[in-house]
């Protein structure tokens, strides 16, 4: 078995400390995670979002690792452009490192993550995924789950909240025929930290897709980010998965899942829906497993 | 172990003293985030050293020490994620009293 890494063997060293993000942000501890595993090599690059916003308040700057902010829809191209130019000064040992959020992921970046992944740059593109809008103020992106309400997607007599289902960002990369993706979860930071350790040793471009919750646009007290992470895995609503030389792999099959009607009605922003709006959740999700069971390795393997 | 940390920084006074971009070095800190806590993390004895808390910290102000965990209350927020995931129960939120 390969080395993994854990609490205990992960640097001591802080790459993201004294950020401004609210108490009990998921996102800011993906990035801080990352960072670590990645170490002090690491070239982050970060669009406009929650984790540029709070960490770059010069002269207050929390990263102690080179980072810079790109454009909004530009992130894997400046990565792009970073990888290049750090090989050709001769620069030893780095890793270029994206670190954008949904938004900045599934809409506004795609063009320019699609470009790099095409040309199979040797970069590594992480989306912490908030399922929303949040640096701006919770408005809908193309990773809001169906029902959620935003500012943008209220909840009234008519319309309960998001019409449409969570764009299915993970296998929209993995249809390039990335190297690697990967999902992960802030929820099991294990997986998580060793996802990470392996696309920065993958050549070619490596996508790690996290989910990292809000607690003031999911409605959630600021202490329980990690919880409800959990509990969308146990409900089913996320998955741990890999996809490496044209395959796709299940890495946890829950024999059962717990009461997805239960975390859904522990955030304020899904408090609004009836039953029959559950249950459309519920047959979403039962067909995207029985999908996945049927054609993914479903062997729970190490990474 | 390295991490960013406060240095001294003075207001510009004149127009001369404004920088001429908005680079400048990593890892520069000037402000603490404890002004934001209602409530305080406290270890107690009862921890087993696990390291969960440290590792789950989204802010990373739990550190090693030699025996044990401390906390860095300049940049705690008091966001209570130490206190659920402590398997032990080891870690008690106190009302923030800011003295």
């Amino acid at each position: 078995m390969r080395n993994q890494i854990t609490a205990k063997t992960i640097t001591d060293s802080e790459f993201f400390y004294g950020h401004k993000a609210c108490a009990g942000c998921g996102g800011s501890l993906a990035v801080r995670i990352a960072l670590k595993v990645l170490g002090e090599g690491a070239i982050s690059v970060l669009p406009a979002g929650c984790m540029s916003a709070v960490g770059f308040n010069y002269p207050h700057l929390c990263f102690s690792n080179n980072s810079i902010i790109s454009t909004f829809a530009g992130t894997a191209s400046m990565l792009t452009g970073v990888e290049a130019g750090a090989r050709a000064v001769g620069i030893k040992n780095f890793k270029a490192v994206g670190l954008a959020g949904d938004g900045g992921t599934a809409d506004i970046g795609i063009q320019a993550l699609s470009g790099a992944i095409d040309r199979n740059d040797d970069i590594l593109y992480i989306c912490y995924d908030n399922e929303a809008y949040m640096n701006t103020g919770i408005q809908k992106s193309g990773l809001t789950p169906f029902g959620a309400k935003t500012t943008t997607t209220p909840s009234g007599e008519n319309i309960h909240g998001n019409l449409r289902p969570k764009k299915n960002l993970f296998e929209i990369v993995a249809a390039h025929d990335i190297p690697y993706a990967a999902t992960a979860s802030i929820g099991n930071l294990k997986d998580f930290m060793n996802k990470i350790e392996k696309a920065s040793k993958i050549k070619g471009t490596a996508y790690i897709h996290v989910v990292a919750p809000c607690p003031i646009g999911w409605g959630i007290p600021v202490n329980e980010t990690i919880e409800i992470s959990q509990k969308m895995m146990d409900c089913g609503l996320w998955y741990l998965a890999e996809y490496e030389n044209g395959q796709f792999k299940l890495n946890r099959n829950p024999s059962e899942f717990s009461s997805i009607k239960d975390y859904l009605l522990s955030q304020s922003r899904f408090k609004h829906l009836e039953d029959a709006d559950i249950k459309i959740l519920a047959a979403q999700r039962d067909a995207k497993w029985t999908t996945i069971r049927k054609n993914w390795n479903t062997a729970e393997e190490d990474l | 172990m390295s991490k960013p940390y406060l240095r001294p920084y003075q207001k510009p006074q004149k127009l001369s003293d404004y920088p001429l971009g908005t680079a400048s070095e990593a890892g520069y800190l000037v402000t603490k985030n404890s002004g934001w806590r209602n409530e305080r993390p406290i270890i107690t004895d009862e921890c087993i050293n696990c390291l969960q808390c440290y590792l789950y910290c989204p802010d990373g102000v739990i550190f090693k020490t030699e025996s044990g965990l401390d906390i860095d209350y300049d940049f705690c927020k008091g966001c209570g994620i130490c206190e659920r995931i402590c398997p032990k129960q080891a870690i008690k939120m106190e009302v923030e009293t800011n003295d």
